[in-house]
C-alpha cells in the first residue's frame, strides 16, 4: 500500500509539471488555434536562464533566479508570436505548424551553440530548505511537496483570472469567435499576445521544476516533455483548461505506474491508453463535442 | 481544360517524370564512372528513400488532408520485418530476388500496421488524428525496440545484408519510379477524385455517395506500404540499425519535407526531399551552426511562402507568365504592324 501511494504522489508530481506545460499548448490552441511545437523548448530556454543566472553570482537567490526565468520566457514567447506566428495569422494550420517545428529547432540549436551539448546540473537553494515530509510511511520530498502546492495554486489563480477577470473573458471570448470578438471591440493581437504570455510563464515555473525532479539539462531537455504535455491537452481535449489540468496529471500517474511495473514499456503504455480514449472518445476527456453542420 | 491537358505532349506529370529521370540518370552515370564523392555516394540511397517517404506522405497529408505524424513508424516496421526476412533468406536467393521480395513483405507487414493505424482516423479529425499517429509512431518504436528477434536497444545487425549504394541504386530507382507513377496516377483517377472530394468537404463526399471509410483506410494503407518499402531499402544501406531512429523527429522530417515542397504536389515532395536532404550536407563546411541556419531557413520559406506581397512578386516572375509575356508582346507588334498595312 506505501509502494501505492507513493507511486502515486511521484505520479502526482510529475503529472502537475505536465499540466503546467498542457495549459500553455492549450490555451495557444483554443485562442490561436494553433500546434505552437516550440512550447516544449520554451521549458528548456526557462531551465538554462535560472542555471546561467545562478552561475553568474553564488549570491543571487534561488527565487530571483526563478523571477527572472519568468521575465526570459514571456519576453521569448511573446517575441516568438509576433515574429514568426503573427504574420501567419491567416496561412493555413499547417503552415503554422512547420513554423512552429522550425522555431523548436531554432531554439535548441540556438542553445547547443551557447551552452554545449552536454548536460548542466540544475540545483537551486530553495530545493533543500524545504524539509521533506513523511504521511505515515510514504516520502514526500521538498521539490515534490513545492511542485504540488504551486501548482495547486497557479491552477486556482489561472482559473479565477479565466472566468472572473475582463481579460480572461476576452480570452474566452476570442476563443470563441475572433471576428465577434474584435466586433465587441476587444483586441485580437494583445489578448493573443498575452496568452503566450502567460502560457510561456508557466513553462517557466514548469521548467524549474523539471529541472529540479531530473537535476540535470540538455539543449534537447524540452522535447520530450513537451510531447508528453501535448498528448495531455489532447487526452483532456485541447482547448480545455480543466480538460489540459486533467489529462496532465492523469498522464503523469499513468506513466509513473507504468514505470513502477514494466519500465521499458512506460512510454507505450502512456500512448496506448491515450490512443484508447481518444478512440472512445474523440474530443479527449473534457473537450467539446462538435456538432457538424451541413 | 481537359482536351488541352491531354492534347500537350509536357503535361505536369511528364515533366516530374523528366525532371526525376534526368537526376537519376546524372547520379548513375557519376557514380559508375566513379566521379562522386564518398559523402555524395552515401548519401544517393538515403535520398531516395526519403523521395519515397515523402511522396507517400503526401498522399495522407496533401491528397486526404489528414495530418499523420507516424510515417517514420511505418517505415521502421517495413524495415524490421523486411530487413528479417532479407537476412533469413541471405545466401538461399541472389541479391536481385531476394531484396525485391523483402521489400514486398515489409511493404505489406507495414500496409497491414497502416490498416490498423487508419482505423482510429475513422473516427478522429485534425489535430487528434495527428496526436494518434504520433503515439503510434512511439509505440511502434517501443515495441521494436523491446523484442529480441529486432536485436533491442542494440539495434538490429544488418551486416550480413548489407549493400553498397552501387548495389542498391537501381533498386532505389525502381521503388522512386513506382511510387512516383503510382502516386501521380492515383491522384488524377476516379480514386484520387473521390480522395479530394473527401478533403475538401467530407459531408458533401458522403452525400455524393462516396465510401468514405473505404478511402480512408486505403490511403493509409497505400501511404505505409510504400513507406514499408523504402524502410527496407534504408535498412539495406546500413549495417546496424536502431528503432529509435525512427521516432516523431523522422516524422516531422518528413511531413516538412512535404510542406515545403507543396500538399499534394509529387514534383514538389521530390525536388523537396533532395534539397532538403542535400543542404545539411552542402552546410558541412559551416558545420557548426549549419542545424541553425537549416532552422532559419525554414521559417523564413515558411513566412516568405505565406505572405501575399512574395506571392505576387513569385507569380509575376514565373516560367508561364513569362511565356506568355513574351506572346502577347508579340500578338501586340504583329497587330500593330497589320494596322499599319491598313
Amino acid at each position: 500500500m506505501t509502494e501505492f501511494f507513493q507511486t502515486l504522489v511521484s505520479g502526482l508530481s510529475l503529472g502537475s509539471i505536465y499540466a503546467l506545460i498542457a495549459l500553455g499548448y492549450t490555451m495557444v490552441y483554443g485562442i490561436a488555434k494553433m500546434l505552437n511545437f516550440a512550447h516544449g523548448d520554451i521549458i528548456m530556454v526557462g531551465a538554462y536562464a535560472v542555471i546561467t543566472t545562478v552561475m553568474i553570482s553564488e549570491a543571487i537567490p534561488g527565487i530571483v533566479a526563478v523571477v527572472i526565468s519568468v521575465i526570459v520566457c514571456v519576453v521569448l514567447g511573446v517575441t516568438i508570436e509576433f515574429f514568426a506566428y503573427r504574420p501567419l495569422r491567416k496561412a493555413p494550420s499547417l503552415t503554422v505548424l512547420i513554423t512552429a517545428i522550425g522555431v523548436s529547432y531554432l531554439l535548441q540549436n540556438l542553445a547547443l551553440l551557447i551552452f554545449g551539448s552536454e548536460q548542466k546540473s540544475f540545483k537551486l537553494d530553495f530545493f533543500d530548505m524545504i524539509k521533506p515530509i513523511y504521511i505515515g510511511k510514504v516520502y514526500i520530498n521538498g521539490i515534490t511537496f513545492l511542485t504540488l502546492v504551486v501548482t495547486v495554486i497557479i491552477m486556482i489563480a489561472l482559473t479565477l483570472f479565466i472566468n472572473k477577470t475582463r481579460l480572461g473573458k476576452a480570452m474566452r471570448a476570442v476563443s470563441e469567435d475572433k471576428e465577434a470578438a474584435e466586433l465587441m471591440g476587444i483586441n485580437v493581437n494583445r489578448t493573443i499576445t498575452l496568452t503566450f504570455a502567460i502560457g510561456s510563464a508557466l513553462a517557466a515555473v514548469a521548467s524549474i521544476f523539471y529541472g529540479g525532479a531530473y537535476t540535470y539539462i540538455r539543449p534537447t531537455t524540452g522535447s520530450m516533455p513537451g510531447i508528453k504535455a501535448f498528448t495531455a491537452a489532447v487526452f483532456g481535449g485541447i482547448g480545455s483548461i480543466p480538460g489540459a489540468m486533467l489529462g496532465g496529471i492523469l498522464l503523469g500517474v499513468i506513466e509513473k505506474f507504468a514505470e513502477n511495473a514494466i519500465s521499458q514499456w512506460s512510454n507505450a503504455i502512456v500512448f496506448v491508453v491515450l490512443v484508447i480514449v481518444l478512440v472512445v472518445k474523440p474530443t479527449g476527456l473534457l473537450g467539446k463535442k462538435i456538432n457538424e453542420k451541413v | 481544360m481537359k482536351i488541352t491537358e491531354n492534347s500537350r505532349f509536357f503535361t505536369r506529370d511528364r515533366i516530374t517524370l523528366l525532371i526525376i529521370s534526368v537526376i537519376f540518370l546524372l547520379a548513375s552515370l557519376l557514380l559508375y564512372t566513379d566521379n562522386l564523392s564518398r559523402q555524395t555516394t552515401n548519401m544517393l540511397i538515403p535520398i531516395s528513400c526519403y523521395i519515397v517517404l515523402a511522396v507517400s506522405l503526401n498522399l495522407v497529408v496533401g491528397l486526404l488532408g489528414e495530418l499523420s505524424l507516424g510515417h517514420a513508424g511505418f517505415m521502421s516496421v517495413g524495415l524490421f520485418s523486411g530487413c528479417l526476412v532479407s537476412i533469413a533468406l541471405e545466401g538461399v536467393l541472389p541479391m536481385a530476388a531476394r531484396l525485391p521480395l523483402s521489400m514486398l513483405i515489409g511493404g505489406i507487414f507495414a500496409a497491414v500496421v497502416g490498416l490498423i493505424v487508419g482505423l482510429p482516423a475513422l473516427r478522429l479529425r485534425g489535430d487528434y488524428l495527428a496526436i494518434v499517429t504520433l503515439a503510434c509512431g512511439e509505440i511502434i518504436k517501443d515495441i521494436i525496440n523491446n523484442l529480441k528477434i529486432t536485436g533491442g536497444a542494440l539495434g538490429l545487425n544488418t551486416l550480413p545484408i548489407y549493400s553498397k549504394p552501387v548495389e542498391l541504386l537501381p533498386f532505389a530507382i525502381v521503388l522512386v519510379f513506382l511510387t512516383v507513377i503510382i502516386a501521380m496516377n492515383l491522384k488524377h483517377s476516379r480514386h484520387g477524385r473521390a480522395i479530394t472530394a473527401i478533403r475538401d468537404n467530407r459531408i458533401a463526399a458522403e452525400a455524393s455517395g462516396i465510401n468514405v471509410t473505404y478511402y480512408k483506410l486505403l490511403v493509409f494503407v497505400i501511404a505505409a506500404f510504400f513507406a514499408g518499402m523504402a524502410g527496407v531499402l534504408y535498412g539495406h544501406s546500413y549495417s546496424n540499425v536502431k528503432s529509435v531512429l525512427f521516432d516523431y523527429n523522422m516524422s516531422i522530417e518528413i511531413l516538412v519535407i512535404v510542406v515545403l515542397g507543396g500538399m499534394g504536389s509529387v514534383r514538389g515532395s521530390v525536388i523537396a526531399a533532395i534539397l532538403l536532404r542535400a543542404l545539411p550536407e552542402a552546410l558541412r563546411a559551416v558545420a557548426d551552426i549549419r542545424m541553425l541556419l537549416y532552422s532559419v531557413l525554414l521559417i523564413a520559406i515558411m513566412l516568405l511562402n505565406a505572405s501575399p506581397k512574395f506571392a505576387e512578386l513569385r507569380g509575376r516572375l514565373s516560367v508561364r507568365n513569362l511565356i506568355q509575356f513574351f506572346k502577347d508582346r508579340r500578338k501586340q507588334r504583329s497587330s500593330a504592324d497589320g494596322k499599319e498595312a491598313n
